[in-house]
């Protein structure tokens, strides 16, 4: 009958969609990124099989060869060579990974998911809930992220959970306060006043309606937070906040090194593999994240993208 | 622009409140003896725990003990530092200077250096120089503080010998204890020539030249990466364009109109320039043993010396109120919008 078919209207999301992945093409800064990250991914889930640990115990505590306090150089047995007290670098840096995406990871979703509930609530509802929730945030973005971090893990007592608990105390108010800005946004459409206007309930509006049309820049922006996470845990780590000595962690393998930066009298970068490997593994992971970022960063940007 | 003034120096007061409200709800985290050491102003004092726990009311609800630690708190008393044998509040002001002095030379050279890379990277935006810089800036922002401080220290100190640790040489720090050398200001580059001494003033610039560098690289990029899209946001707007086709060169366009609107967001940003600085400050002073407040709460923290952690935080939060409240009134300073609007 129709002379003309119905050509199907391309959903705004799917476009956008396309529009970020063309111009994630263009830059080769990006897919830079995104190679790094896709090889870290990979250490981390081939880590029992790139250094096989030993059945029974704790895969993430490194294995050490004898007690001598110098570090030793790499050889066929420790192909990046051992820290101080004899700790395999290899094995460390390789379960290291694992470690840091454990931390960056769970970091990322809990403090997400408290951001998207409080965030929700208050950019619905706005009102009383939303004046305590704007109070609350200003305060912690008060607070230079590492030192508030820091006070909480002293008062939770050293250790990598610790480290996890204060990071997703002190980074939920972003992602609630990206979120609730979101809602402002969506909740004044017209399809939110015609879903309220058939009767549907506040739950329904706000998980069916308002979420899936406001968590796309919380989603981008948390998931690039993985690396400046494990930067700061790194941190922590490194100030002896962390992981317990041994345990397969890149701040902790940093700090290890901390005695033998200036080598032996004539040979001064005699030790360079107990700080140099290390620490690459830590840089190369977080500039993977920051490179990813940054292209998003100017792809989101609504004032420059389309220039 | 006074109206303003008293709008925005008001809005420290409740600021403040939630900053020591934070501050205090780690406090409660501890336990009633661990917090007592809050309290104590002199070691003999913690033989008699007890007693302090009924003083301060420890044992109270909530909004007494708040009110009770904040009349401490006002008075400076924060609590006895066991990692330093003094008092937390002692302990910040003698550590203060170092820290003073490494911000003096650390942030006019990031805003420098931002600006700087920034406007270059704008200007040939998509060009080879744009993808260079922003490299640069990204690889800066990617390094961890506290490995480029040891790769730093490996190279210059332990391989070439120039550069060293510390705030001062052996001789330097004699000459000071022997009262030859007079302290003023706790800055030595400053202190060196107010006693017109060049061989303290190289000294202590040899023990500044690395952490500066540090903390420079690692923050360069957050100013930088604002300039950069503030710049490309103002180039393309129309009054370029209108000031472009009255003959304007591009050189006049983009020093007279595009770079004076761009410096706007730079100086919006420098409030979170400060936050970086102060967590910088806490892992640099530490590589570097530069003994500066950052050193103080790092040491603290791995002693478990809570009083002074909570201290420091408390000290940092104060900087960071006070660096936002002096970038709103430069803000509405130069902008009129903000000021009558």
């Amino acid at each position: 009958m129709s002379k003309t078919k119905l050509k199907l209207e391309e959903s705004p999301r799917i476009r956008e969609l396309k529009f970020i992945l063309a111009r994630m093409r263009e830059s080769p800064l990006s897919i830079l990124g995104i190679v790094i990250i896709l090889a870290f991914t990979l250490i981390a889930l081939l880590a029992p099989i790139l250094a096989p640990p030993t059945p029974g115990r704790d895969p993430y505590i490194i294995p050490r060869s004898g007690y001598f306090p110098e570090p030793q150089p790499p050889s066929p047995e420790h192909p990046f060579g051992t820290t101080e007290g004899q700790y395999d670098i290899y094995y460390g840096v390789i379960w290291g990974t694992r470690s840091a995406y454990r931390i960056g990871v769970l970091v990322v979703t809990v403090s997400a998911i408290i951001g998207i509930v409080i965030g929700s609530l208050a950019g619905y509802y706005k009102g009383i809930v939303d004046e305590i929730l704007m109070r609350v945030t200003d305060v912690i973005f008060a607070f230079p992220g590492l030192i508030l971090a820091m006070a909480l893990v002293v008062a939770f007592g050293p250790g990598l959970d610790s480290i996890t608990l204060a990071l997703v105390l002190v980074g939920w108010p972003t992602y609630a306060r990206l979120i609730r800005g979101e809602f402002l946004r969506v909740t004044s459409e017209d399809f939110v006043e015609a879903a309220k206007a058939i009767g549907c309930s506040d739950l329904r509006i706000i998980v069916r309606h308002v979420l899936p049309n406001s968590i796309f820049p919380l989603l981008i922006a948390a998931s690039l937070d993985i690396g400046a996470i494990v930067l700061i845990a790194a941190a922590l780590s490194f100030l002896g906040l962390g992981a317990p000595e041994g345990y397969a962690d890149w701040g902790q393998l940093i700090a290890l090194s901390r005695n033998w930066i200036t080598g032996r009298p004539g040979d001064p970068f005699a030790y360079w593999y107990v700080y140099t490997i290390p620490g690459l593994f830590l840089f190369l992971f977080v500039m993977g994240w920051n490179l990813l970022g940054d292209a998003f960063r100017d792809i989101l940007d609504p004032m420059i993208r389309r220039r | 622009m006074r109206a303003y003034l008293i709008r925005r120096l008001l809005l420290v007061i409740p600021t403040i409140i939630g900053v020591t409200l934070l501050i205090f709800g780690v406090t409660q985290l501890f336990d009633p003896y661990e917090r007592a050491s809050l309290y104590i102003r002199d070691p003999r004092q913690a033989a008699d725990i007890n007693e302090i726990i009924r003083k301060y009311g420890l044992d109270q609800p909530f909004y007494i003990q708040y009110f009770n630690w904040m009349s401490q708190v006002l008075r400076g008393n924060l609590g006895w530092s066991q990692s330093m044998h003094m008092s937390v509040l002692e302990a910040l002001v003698t550590h203060l200077p170092a820290t003073a002095e490494l911000a003096l030379y650390s942030a006019p050279l990031i805003i420098i250096f931002g600006i700087f890379l920034g406007k270059l990277s704008a200007v040939n935006k998509d060009k080879a120089i744009d993808h260079a810089t922003r490299v640069v800036a990204i690889i800066g922002w990617s390094l961890p503080s506290f490995w480029l401080g040891i790769v730093l220290l490996a190279v210059f100190y332990g391989g070439l010998g120039i550069f060293p640790p510390g705030r001062l040489s052996p001789w330097a720090e004699a000459m000071i204890a022997s009262g030859e050398f007079k302290v003023y200001t706790g800055l030595y580059t400053i202190d060196a020539i107010l006693n017109l001494n060049p061989a303290v003033f190289l000294d202590a610039l040899m023990h500044l030249v690395l952490p500066v560098t540090t903390i420079v690289t690692i923050n360069v990029a957050l100013i930088m990466r604002i300039m950069r899209s503030s710049m490309l946001e103002q180039l393309g707007k129309t009054y370029i364009i209108a000031a472009r086709a009255r003959g304007l060169t591009s050189k006049e366009v983009i020093d007279k109109h595009a770079t004076k609107n761009a410096l706007i967001s730079v100086i919006t940003i420098s409030g979170i320039l400060t936050a970086g600085l102060l967590s910088g400050m806490v892992i640099t002073e530490t590589v570097f043993e530069f003994k500066g407040v950052g050193y103080f709460a790092a040491n603290a923290a791995t002693q478990l010396d809570i009083p002074a952690v909570l201290g420091f935080a408390l000290f940092a939060g104060l900087v960071f109120v006070i660096a936002n409240l002096i970038v709103d009134i430069l803000y509405a300073y130069i902008d009129p919008r903000i000021r009558l609007g």
